[in-house]
């Protein structure tokens, strides 16, 4: 049963006006649906709520403002649909345009920062281990799980923006420690080392780990010395959109799993997996739709978000050669902001590459309507919804391959020594 | 919440509802709302769904599963502000960023489809039936 304090329930009747009424009545039913005892406090928000599915969500945002609502903590924006700060054209019919920026504008009005980027953990907004947040979009929670080891659980819409007015959580779920323990592990030490230093090797462990665990914690063994901050972003994006994966540990690698053994929490794991290289190879294939066709209509990479860094990479890759199809860069502000004080945001433009900013091309649509269209990506969660949201069939490579196929015009692959 | 001789089981109420009928949708995967269901039309949009291409909307939607985005809520909401929602829900386990579309719904006054729970072992022997579920969860076969 549910316990709210007196002043929780005073702020549910309306004592704060009807607008942080109405969120605290939503994280409160909430906390009733999972069986949550109580609510507890949260550091910050990641707010998922502002991406444009209609007008019911527009409506909703309003109704909160009418209502006079704020957020009560740090509370950074996802995408939005509209691209403010982007190059790209964004083909929403007039009343829908109209609608995302009202949508976006009461986001704005209520308090939330404008970062409108799915990497905030790369944008600044790093919460400290072991603090408890309330997080949207399903990339962020993972990496704010388990690579920043702050506490979290999947804070859908509506949901993260009422935390973040009410200042609470439901206390369940991942924020008590003793769900935040492996129950499955992941064994890696059967793959080469090359294909673990490979970054295409992360999107397609991820979707296996997405599809393995479902909703449980795995640890994953092998991968010390492997990984970089821009791998585990990717590796969770992809456990998070093939399956319900809110956590996971590298064992030696992120904040909660110095070794598997503690990662387990002491206990032997329930399910063991030992990965072959013929299980990547498989996974490898059935993140592509396209079939067997060298045609690539556009490239898209940056779901989640692309960093500098990954950017300074397609520039060293591009080595100052014109792309013939576009290559949709997604990523945020603070990235362009310093490609543009740079001065590398126009000359990438000039040779090829589409900036989408603040948004991404499979939240709204940016890619032109073709008739049997490909998609060629890096990102594992780009593969996992491009096909529904775009129309586009989907061909996965590695960034090497994405680059070398904007510039040829076609589907080039590298060679591939994984065994 | 066995099955009776005359047809009937008892769902335990995740969001309560008046009395409802329709044609039970029992889908064979987990599905992510966001991405794999049209918010406008209903129909279901995921190219990887045993089920791709049937519309929820009206139908007694029988989840397995629920997987992916924390967008999904906002879909179900479209839906419900569409007129495209399912007549109902009948979930495996409460998924609380799905079912905060109804909440949220509720908060906004429009008409909301209850949601029961209902293991996903007793969900298949429905599927393509017509039922009705009365408001305090007892779904009978008509």
């Amino acid at each position: 049963m549910l316990d709210l304090t007196a002043e929780e329930r005073a702020a549910a009747a309306g004592e704060s006006g009807e607008g942080a009424a109405m969120a605290m009545r939503i994280v409160a039913e909430s906390a009733r649906l999972m069986g949550a005892p109580r609510l507890i406090p949260v550091a910050s928000a990641h707010i998922d709520g502002a991406l444009y599915h209609g007008d019911s969500g527009t409506l909703f945002a309003e109704k909160l403002v009418e209502g006079g609502a704020r957020v009560a903590v740090r509370a950074s924006l996802n995408v939005g649909s509209l691209a403010p700060a982007g190059c790209a054209a964004i083909r929403l019919p007039p009343h829908e345009r109209d609608m995302a920026r009202r949508m976006m504008r009461a986001y704005e009005a209520m308090g939330c920062e404008p970062s409108w980027t799915c990497a905030p953990y790369q944008a600044g907004h790093r919460p400290a281990l072991g603090t408890d947040v309330a997080w949207g979009e399903s990339n962020a929670v993972v990496f704010c799980n388990s690579v920043l080891g702050a506490r979290t659980n999947r804070y859908g819409d509506f949901l993260d923006i009422a935390c973040a007015i009410a200042g609470r959580a439901p206390d369940y779920g991942l924020h008590r420690p003793e769900n935040r323990l492996a129950t499955l592990l992941i064994d890696l030490s059967g793959l080469s080392p090359g294909l673990r230093r490979s970054d295409v090797f992360y999107p397609v462990l991820g979707t296996i780990l997405g599809r393995a665990a479902g909703g449980a914690v795995a640890v994953i063994e092998g991968l010390q010395g492997c990984t970089t901050e821009d791998r585990l972003k990717a590796l969770g994006a992809a456990a998070a959109s093939a399956g319900g994966v809110g956590l996971f540990h590298v064992a030696g690698v992120t904040p909660e799993a110095p070794d598997a053994a503690t990662a387990l929490g002491g206990a032997p794991p329930r399910e063991r997996i030992t990965l072959t290289a013929s299980d990547v190879e498989a996974a490898l294939a059935r993140l592509s739709t396209a079939g067997e066709t060298e045609r690539v209509d556009a490239v898209a990479v940056g779901s989640p978000h692309l960093s500098l860094a990954e950017i300074d990479e397609v520039e060293q890759r591009m080595a100052g050669r014109r792309l013939k199809i576009p290559l949709y860069a997604n990523t945020g502000r603070h990235v362009v902001g310093p490609l543009e004080a740079q001065g590398r945001r126009r000359a990438l433009e000039e040779a090829g590459i589409v900036f989408v900013v603040d948004t991404c091309i499979v939240v709204t649509p940016i890619l032109p309507e073709l008739e049997g269209a490909v998609l060629m990506t890096n990102s594992g969660k780009f593969a996992h919804y491009a096909p529904g949201n775009t129309g586009y069939a989907v061909t996965y490579g590695s960034l090497g391959e994405c680059v070398e196929s904007a510039v040829a015009g076609r589907l080039v692959r590298e060679p591939r020594a994984w065994r | 919440m066995a099955l009776k001789a005359t047809w009937e089981l008892k769902a335990e109420i995740l969001l309560p509802g008046g009395p409802i009928g329709g044609e039970c949708l029992a889908l064979t995967a987990p599905i992510s709302f966001w991405g794999g269901v049209d918010p406008r039309s209903g129909l279901i949009i995921d190219a990887r769904h045993p089920e791709r291409g049937r519309d929820i909307a009206g139908t007694i939607l029988a989840l397995p599963g629920t997987i992916g985005s924390s967008s999904a809520s906002a879909v179900l909401l479209e839906l419900v502000h569409a007129g495209r929602a399912p007549a109902a829900l009948l979930m495996d386990a409460p998924d609380a960023i799905l079912l905060l579309g109804l909440v949220v719904a509720r908060e906004m006054g429009w008409p909301t489809p209850p949601a029961y729970r209902l293991p996903a072992t007793e969900q298949k022997q429905l599927a393509g039936k017509r039922l009705s579920i009365s408001a305090e969860g007892v779904i009978r076969a008509e």
